[in-house]
């Protein structure tokens, strides 16, 4: 790997909380993630993870805490300038340009290449980095689920952000479509942070990240894929059993 | 046919009719042109509501509201001095500024879809209530009485630059129009093709995404708001240029449905489809007006009801999807 | 300060009149999302309604009670059956096609009425209110107004049908499931809120005269109430209208109607700038 590592985290959450009512969703998260580590967040139904990811989007206002990315405070930012500063973001449901093609799809978003490379330039190599050349003419509104969701995944790359959050990325693919997807994860791995938000087990041991597990809006433990999907406390979380909560660091 | 064969027959419909509209002068009489004159200015009016609803995705009802602030702002201009360039700038100035100021309010307060509709419709019977009070001879700007709902008659022609006593004859006037049709056509399929165009068609497809990428769609719609404004302003001005009067009916509501209608009937995805639908309704509003056989508001309204219930996407897109087969 | 009383007195009757030109258009959209353009014309029928009745021989109550507000309702469920059933959920659409039918209802009432004013003469006389002559038709409709609130409320929150309607505004597809047509519960709504316009220009009638343009000059105030008032029928539309009739009273007191009009839809404007879900949209969520 030739990329230098910047010790400081690249992404910092202190206090982070979303209430809604009375029910706290995210309960006073502390995150940290490095530059070019991929990180997934796992957790059952209501464990606080979607919530948590919408607020890193700015997709959900915080009530309380900070993120901070790069150093900057970016919860009071509008959606285009969380974008601006380097955060590429892949939603639950494919976000895409229906009623243009692929090529003009990624077209639009290589204008926002952060290196601001040549936009033509940076549509071809996406194109092929993905494999999407054989479809470039398509409209997209007419393609499978799977392929939107690779066309998306291409928009989020051609802007050349320094974090990409991905929601859900394989929800829906079929067996072929999520072992490409996992491929090309590893492949920006080298290049890029990611945070990933998933349920597919299969996929994430695929992608052999450290993963965050969720449990009641905080963080119930952190560590190399392995070693938590083997720990005891979160299969009885997956389970429903009753757990005690040691905060993790 | 095919796609291909199909965006031949459209170049050569689009030349033909380009053809066909400059050479009018030398083929019908002089009454005729001028009829023809004022559906080339409506068009160009119709070329806004393409512009802002068909391309930007911004269903508004104010478009007649900028007409309407062009053409007053040029009479009340060019009758209070000499020569007409000056006041046909002013007039597109103002309704440009105004969208401005209404866009700054309506999209950087990420007004919804519908409240937008009708906040723009408000200010559109607003504009009209406003402009009838303001009679009486405390009304006036510089020599010029504003005159409710009687109107400003007298309105001067546009005159060439310079030589102000030379107002622009039928036929000039008629030449003027076409040829600000033509090139507003013409810039706006090339503003369609820059990289600024294919941002606002791609904010009109999916404004998330847009935003998740980095573009600020507010400044965006801001930007075509007050670009369709102008345009809008500019038919206005022609308007007042070739009627020679103003009055508050070009703030009312029909008027402001009647561009709406147009660009329903004529296909609200397409450039040519608002104009298309523009000449089409106009001429037939003529030909029903001759025959006296009955109020035009409810062939109107029978005509809205009927594009909506079984036409919603217009004339154009549904003849190309029977003449083209899906690729 | 003699005159505060007859400024209240103007206020309470610009606030009612406010209120019950707009009930009909809140229960549409604020039960279906449905923007029934043809309001001002629903009100202006019911006024030429009530004039003709009266005209003809029927007793004035009756006429504004019974036969306005039946003939326009039942109106309604054939525009609903023709127009409203066919673009549910396209709120643009149905936007526009009441616009046509506004302007086919304007261009025949024209033809067939012609232009000129008709009228009928107020009545219940006047009374004196520090020495100016106040009318008690004025007094009535601020009454009728309270009492026509007060019933709808009871009506959709007490009744079964009021229950079944608010259902399946919230959850068409459950109300369906048990056993309740939802094609029937929107058409009695959109019956309702065609017999209330109905009700609303039968009461105007004998005030301000019925011509074909009438509607005209109550849908933009009717608009900008409803809409600013949000999504609940009865609490935003009151709310709204209390707020903006004290504004345009206010105004005119120093300058002319328009100046009301235009401070009526600055307040509008920067209200939904500032609440884009109305008044209350943001404060009384899922209540009516």
């Amino acid at each position: 790997m030739t990329m230098e590592i910047d010790p400081q985290p690249l992404l910092s959450t202190r206090g982070l909380t979303k209430r809604f009512g009375g029910v706290a969703a995210v309960d006073g998260v502390d995150f940290d993630l490095t530059d070019g580590e991929l990180r997934c967040l796992i957790g059952p139904n209501g464990a606080g993870k979607s919530t948590f990811f919408k607020m890193l989007s700015g997709q959900t206002a915080p009530t309380r805490g900070t993120i901070s990315f790069a150093g900057r405070d970016v919860m009071r930012l509008e959606p285009h300038q969380i974008a601006q500063a380097g955060i590429g973001i892949k939603t639950q449901v494919p976000n895409v340009f229906n009623g243009l093609t692929v090529a003009q799809n990624l077209l639009v978003a290589s204008r926002r290449n952060r290196h601001r490379m040549p936009p033509a330039e940076v549509c071809d190599t996406v194109m092929t980095r993905l494999k999407l050349n054989d479809i470039a003419l398509r409209e997209v509104g007419r393609l499978s689920h799977g392929e939107r969701q690779i066309v998306e995944l291409g928009l989020v790359v051609a802007t050349a952000p320094r974090l990409i959050l991905l929601d859900e990325p394989v929800a829906g693919l079929s067996d072929a479509e999520t072992e490409r997807t996992a491929h090309l994860i590893r492949e920006l791995h080298s290049e890029v942070a990611m945070i990933v938000v998933d349920h597919d087990i299969p996929f994430i041991r695929m992608i052999a990240a450290d993963v965050t597990v969720f449990h009641r809006g905080r963080i119930l433990l952190q560590g190399p894929c392995e070693t938590v999907l083997d720990d005891q406390q979160v299969r009885d979380v997956y389970l429903g059993r009753q757990v005690v909560q040691h905060h993790a660091t | 046919m095919s796609t291909a064969h199909y965006a031949i027959l459209q170049k050569l419909l689009l030349t033909g009719a380009t053809l066909l509209l400059l050479a009018l002068p030398w083929l019908v009489n002089v009454a005729f042109l001028v009829s023809v004159n004022s559906c080339d200015i409506m068009g160009i009016l119709a070329l806004s509501m393409a512009l802002v609803w068909g391309t930007a995705g911004i269903f508004s009802f104010g478009q007649s509201v900028f007409f309407g602030i062009g053409a007053y702002v040029y009479a009340i201009a060019s009758l209070n001095m000499d020569g007409t360039a000056i006041p046909l700038l002013l007039g597109i100035l103002a309704a440009t500024l105004s969208a401005a100021i209404l866009g700054y309010f309506l999209f950087y307060g990420r007004i919804s879809e519908m409240y937008l509709a009708v906040i723009t419709l408000t200010l559109s019977l607003l504009f009209y209530q406003l402009i009838n009070s303001l009679s009486g001879p405390q009304a006036r700007i510089g020599v010029v009485s504003l005159g409710g709902y009687n109107g400003i008659p007298g309105v001067p022609t546009l005159s060439i630059p310079g030589l102000s006593d030379s107002q622009l004859g039928y036929v000039p006037m008629y030449c003027v129009s076409a040829v600000a049709l033509i090139a507003t056509y013409a810039g706006l399929r090339m503003l369609l093709v820059t990289a600024f165009g294919q941002t606002i068609i791609a904010i009109r497809e999916n404004e998330i995404r847009a935003e998740l990428l980095g573009y600020d769609s507010r400044a965006y719609k801001l930007a075509i708001f007050s670009i369709g404004a102008a345009i809008a302003g500019l038919a206005g001005v022609l308007y007042a240029s070739w009627s020679n009067f103003v009055s508050p009916d070009l703030f009312d509501l029909a008027f402001a449905g009647q561009i709406i209608i147009w660009a329903m009937a004529g296909g609200v995805g397409t450039l040519a489809g608002p104009v298309v639908g523009c000449f089409a309704i106009q001429a037939l509003t003529t030909w029903l007006g001759t025959k006296q056989l009955t109020d035009t508001n409810i062939v109107l309204g029978l005509i809205f009801m009927l594009a909506v219930l079984f036409l919603p996407s217009g004339i154009l897109p549904g003849l190309r999807a029977r003449l083209v087969k899906a690729a | 300060m003699t005159f505060l009383p007859e400024l209240l007195l103007q206020i309470l009757h610009a606030v009612s009149a406010l209120v019950l030109t707009s009930m009909g258009l809140a229960v549409t959209f604020g039960m279906m999302r449905v923007i029934n353009f043809a309001h001002g014309e629903f009100l202006m029928l019911g006024g030429f309604v009530m004039i003709f009745a009266v005209r003809a021989g029927a007793n004035f109550w009756v006429a504004m009670f019974i036969i306005a507000p039946l003939s326009l309702a039942a109106f309604g469920l054939v525009v609903e059956r023709l127009l409203i059933r066919p673009l549910y959920g396209r709120i643009l659409d149905s936007m526009l096609a009441t616009w046509g039918l506004s302007l086919t209802l304007i261009g025949l009432t024209s033809t067939f009425f012609g232009y000129s004013q008709k009228g009928l003469p107020t009545p219940l006389g006047s009374f004196e209110l520090f020495g100016h002559g106040q009318s008690y038709y004025n007094v009535f409709i601020i009454v009728i107004t309270f009492a026509l609130v007060i019933a709808l409320y009871a009506f959709l929150r007490k009744t079964t049908f009021g229950l079944l309607a608010r259902g399946t505004m919230q959850n068409a597809q459950m109300a369906s499931a048990i056993g309740v047509n939802p094609h029937a519960i929107y058409a009695a709504t959109f019956a309702l809120g065609a017999g209330l316009a109905g009700f609303a220009g039968a009461v105007m009638a004998p005030m301000t005269g019925v011509v074909p343009i009438t509607g005209l000059s109550y849908i933009t105030q009717a608009f900008i109430t409803v809409i600013t008032g949000g999504a609940n029928a009865l609490t935003g539309t009151v709310a709204a209208a209390a707020l903006f009739g004290l504004i345009e009273q206010g105004v005119n007191v120093f300058g002319n109607a328009v100046f009301g009009q235009a401070a009526m839809l600055a307040t509008a404007i920067v209200l939904l700038r500032l609440m884009p879900a109305g008044i209350t949209g943001r404060f009384f969520r899922g209540s009516l």
